[in-house]
């Protein structure tokens, strides 16, 4: 048993998508020229004042409910004040004691980043809150930019219970946030365009121990893959400093993803106070249960619920289940599909060895996936009604991939359709035998797994088009007779 | 026929143009003239740009030959206090943090006031961030009170009513967070309205405490200020916190009233028991008060018990939302920036120059009240005795139509004599609670002091109670014993 308890919670920042900003009409756009979306309002000028996005609230409603969240009755918005270039008026607009959200939670399984199976759990989710994004500040030398583009960009928080005890979980976790933001359409969660962003809270405790240890914050995390690492850091330091009879410093502290290490940022005592105070420029939020009610009917299907789905109705194994709705693309392509297909486990089959392999290895994000699921389907309709067979599948899969060709054209112009006529192959199984007497002198001294062998040069012969069973069935009928 | 352009009003120059008696450049150049005579002593204005006004002056009778007027009151010149926002003009709020930065829009009353065809003669003086009751925080000039010279015309929109007072312009805006309007409306003798919070966009207002803040009228009678309020409220898509639109037209059927029959004006015990109310005041409030009584008025006592608690309750609320609302203004994005070795001695240094004493006082003020630790004893408790001040006045309103109280505890004061800054919050006891209860007020000219300086009396109505409130004021305006409030500067 481990010495340690680690305990962990996140924070994690999520950009709505939306057409325009939190609090003006600017576009809400990644990637233009610096300080070119912006205007009075999100660049804090004198005398204007915040006008708030109905599309923002209703979104991050959403991405509550998604979580089982409970939706406050009344919310408002808060003042977070501390003085930094980035933000423009010096004040956050946040949300401090009523978020929009509350107590919720969030479900994980598969695999962490190890690659290592987690068990099946729930983390809890505290909260869930909207504010604004600060502008990006830009470092050359011997001076600083700022660009306010970001500057007011809609900004959820979410914020975990500390119920995640490995990195693995951690990572899974995130996966989930992101699976279920992505199926709602509440954000891209692109975390190198910075939509979704990540602290960490982690402590450690002696193994059976109730009491929490001190907590660090590992702040500014831009990828699942850094947040992984610096928890796996991070418990290694903290291990080794107790180890050592040492004391844990509540503090907040960076990660260098060159040096694989935490430092620290500032200690507790440099600690920001906020000064939260209601924002007066803007009036508190009601929800009736009936407004409540609206949202949740225009709630898509949960990851979480389609993978069960995809098990109970449509036959597949939870690996498969859990595969294809990591991405809400490949889902909904995966879903797409199995209403055309025969075999919607087959389908899958084919998604998942063939495609993703493929995808995979060419770096291919699936988005940019070249087949589209109706030729996926016909192919696998060709195998299954013997007009192929399996081996010129993958042949005609390769064209499919290169060169976005329907299989059935492939089919044609390749010549690739099956023999299935007994006097046909016949004529293959005749000159296999006469071409490997060593292999029937086996066969006959009773060494019957060379009939593997025998197929094998059928389909060799055949150029693989041969129908497998009937080569299988002559074989066996034409061996036997000598 | 001789125009008397010191008594002019809004609705006699909308007739005087309409009847081709004259036209907006003449009207604007004698505006401009008598200003010329009396700035040097008066100070009202911190920008008067006679170009840019003439400008629009000019434009104005175009429209008017062309029959293409955008309103009765195309070309009537009204004067903008400098904390609202015009496009292209600087906008100071009487601070040098603020000194050299052009407002990139239109605030939505002004773009209001321009869809009307005014035109905007001029930036008014004020306390630096509207922070104070003299005028005499101002970074840049100290403005007279046309009565008397020696003395403040009262603040923060001090420049704005002593403008209108000594004739060098019709009418000026004025921005109201805790008696801005009112208080210097009754030190120079001329009407000062805040609407109810929320009915004018506050879109534009640079903000000293948003909860309170509201844009409002300064004229010369109480049917100049319904003209202004009909033009400038209403809700505003770019403030969330504006009031929905109500179709009221308050300049219409003001003197629908014959007499008082029938409305009960209530006078709060605690406001009469005031220490510090001056004797003269306390004798003009009386005569008012029977001025009411002859209209028929019926006076009846009601009670604010915790207006006692207002000025604590203001200067809680008040300065926390200050300590936020100017935290934008570090000379980052625009204004002064005094060059420093690091960040934080940027900041401080650029805000160490740029502000002035009061505001830096109530910049950390706010600041404490919002730390943790005080939170609750400051805040929170501000908070909660705002609440109780505001159920005060729905309970007194069930027994009135409209409160009466003195605008002031005493006459316009002279310079300096309020050093103590406790004693300056003190002029605006009376005020404060209508700020804080969110309802309407109106400083309406009532008396000339012994002393020779005007006083105002304030009739306070309830939520969205304009219109009453404007009736009422209007009809005392018409018998109260003094017609004309002129001073003989």
């Amino acid at each position: 048993m481990a010495k340690y308890d680690v305990i962990i919670g996140l924070e994690v920042h999520v950009q709505v998508r939306t057409n325009t900003k939190m609090f003006c009409s600017c576009p809400n756009k990644f990637g233009q020229e610096p300080n070119s979306m912006v205007c009075p309002v999100c660049m804090g000028f004198p005398g204007v004042m915040p006008y708030p996005n109905r599309e923002a609230i209703r979104r991050t409603v959403m991405a509550g409910l998604m979580c089982s969240c409970e939706i406050a009755k009344f919310s408002k918005f808060d003042r977070k004040s501390y003085f930094y270039p980035d933000m423009p008026k010096n004040y956050q607009i946040s949300q401090y004691d009523l978020p929009l959200c509350g107590k919720g939670k969030v479900h994980v399984c598969g695999k962490g980043f190890s690659g290592q199976e987690i068990s099946d759990k729930l983390i809890g989710i505290t909260r869930i809150h909207l504010e604004e994004d600060v502008g990006k500040l830009n470092h050359f030398a011997g001076y600083s930019g700022i660009d306010f583009n970001r500057a007011g960009v809609p900004l959820m928080e979410i914020v975990s219970e500390p119920e995640m005890n490995t990195a693995d979980e951690a990572y899974a976790y995130l996966t989930a946030l992101k699976q279920i933001m992505q199926y709602a359409d509440i954000s891209d969660c692109d975390m190198e365009k910075g939509q979704m962003r990540c602290d960490v809270n982690i402590s450690l405790k002696l193994a059976g121990v109730k009491e929490f240890g001190t907590k660090v914050e590992i702040k500014n995390l831009n990828s699942f893959r850094s947040a992984h690492r610096s928890i796996e850091h991070e418990i290694v330091r903290q291990a080794e400093v107790l180890d050592n009879g040492g004391k844990i410093f509540q503090e907040t502290r960076g990660w260098t993803d060159e040096r694989g290490e935490t430092y620290i940022l500032r200690s507790k005592e440099s600690a920001h106070d906020y000064r939260y105070f209601p924002e007066p420029d803007l009036l508190p939020m009601t929800f009736t249960d009936a407004d409540i009610a609206a949202i949740k009917k225009e709630l898509p299907e949960l990851p979480e619920q389609k993978r069960e789905r995809f098990v109970a109705t449509l036959g597949l194994t939870p690996y498969d289940a859990q595969v294809l709705t990591l991405d809400k693309t490949l889902s909904d392509y995966f879903d797409e599909g199995a209403k055309q297909a025969k075999s919607p486990k087959i389908l899958a089959n084919w998604i998942i060895t063939e495609l993703l392999r493929e995808l995979n290895d060419r770096h291919i994000p699936f988005e940019k996936n070249p087949i589209p699921v109706s030729h996926l389907v016909e192919l696998v309709e060709l195998v299954s009604g013997g007009t192929i067979t399996g081996k010129s599948a993958k042949e005609v899969f390769s064209e499919m991939f290169a060169g976005g060709k329907a299989p059935k054209q492939i089919v044609t112009e390749k010549g690739l359709v099956q023999i299935s006529d007994d006097s046909e192959i016949e004529k293959f199984v005749v000159m296999a035998i006469e071409q490997n007497p060593l292999q029937v002198k086996q066969y006959k001294e009773g060494k019957t797994t060379v009939l593997q062998f025998f197929v094998g040069q059928v389909m060799k012969l055949s150029k693989g088009k041969a129908n497998p069973q009937i080569v299988n069935r002559l074989l066996k009928e034409k061996l036997d007779k000598i | 026929m001789s125009i008397r352009i010191e008594n002019l009003t809004i609705h006699e120059s909308a007739r005087l143009l309409e009847g081709k008696k004259i036209s907006s450049v003449e009207l604007c150049k004698a505006y401009l003239e008598r200003a010329k005579n009396l700035e040097p002593k008066v100070k009202a204005f911190l920008k008067l740009n006679e170009e840019e006004i003439l400008s629009q002056a000019q434009a104005s009778d175009r429209r008017r030959a062309e029959s293409k007027k955008l309103s009765p009151y195309d070309g009537i010149p009204v004067a903008v206090k400098d904390n609202i926002t015009v496009k292209g003009q600087t906008c100071t709020c009487a601070s040098k943090i603020l000194q050299k930065v052009v407002s990139p829009y239109d605030a939505t009353v002004i773009r209001k006031l321009k869809g009307k065809g005014f035109v905007l003669f001029g930036r008014t003086n004020m306390d630096e961030f509207a922070m104070g009751s003299s005028c005499e925080n101002s970074a840049y000039q100290k403005t007279a009170n046309p009565w008397n010279v020696g003395c403040v015309p009262g603040g923060s929109s001090g420049g704005s009513a002593a403008s209108v007072a000594a004739g060098e312009v019709t009418a000026a805006l004025g921005s109201d967070t805790g008696g801005s309007i009112r208080q210097p409306a009754s030190l120079c003798g001329v009407v000062g309205f805040k609407p109810t919070y929320g009915r004018i966009s506050r879109y534009g207002l640079i903000a000293f405490a948003s909860s309170l803040d509201q844009i409002g009228p300064i004229t010369r009678d109480v049917e100049d200020a319904a003209i202004l309020t009909d033009v400038m409220y209403g809700r505003d898509s770019k403030d969330a916190t504006s009031l929905p639109d109500t179709n009221e037209k308050f300049s219409e059927g003001l003197d629908s009233l014959k007499d008082l029959k029938g409305i009960k004006i209530g006078l709060p015990k605690e406001c009469f028991e005031i220490e510090g109310l001056d004797t003269g005041v306390r004798k003009s409030m009386e005569k008012s008060i029977e001025v009411f009584k002859s209209l028929g008025a019926e006076m009846v006592q009601v009670s604010l018990p915790h207006s006692k608690y207002a000025v604590a309750t203001y200067y809680v609320i008040a300065t926390a939302e200050a300590s936020a609302n100017l935290a934008r203004f570090d000379g980052i994005r625009y204004g002064n920036r005094v060059k420093a070795d690091s960040l934080l001695e940027t900041y401080l240094e650029t805000r160490g120059a740029g502000f002035g004493d009061e505001v830096k006082r109530r910049i950390i003020l706010g600041t404490f009240v919002l730390s943790s630790g005080y939170y609750d004893a400051y805040y929170t408790k501000g908070q909660k005795v705002r609440t109780l001040i505001r159920r005060d006045f729905q309970e007194a309103y069930k027994k009135c139509d409209v409160i009466l109280t003195p605008v002031s505890p005493t006459t316009a004061f002279k310079f300096g004599e309020k050093s103590d800054p406790l004693q300056m919050y003190l002029a605006d006891i009376f005020t404060i609670s209508t700020n804080l209860a969110g309802n309407c007020g109106i400083s309406v000219p009532a008396d000339i002091h012994a002393n020779g300086l005007p006083v105002g009396l304030q009739l306070v109505g309830p939520d969205m109670g304009e219109k009453q409130l404007l009736r009422i004021s209007h009809i005392f305006e018409k018998n109260r014993a003094i017609k004309e409030f002129i001073p003989g500067i």
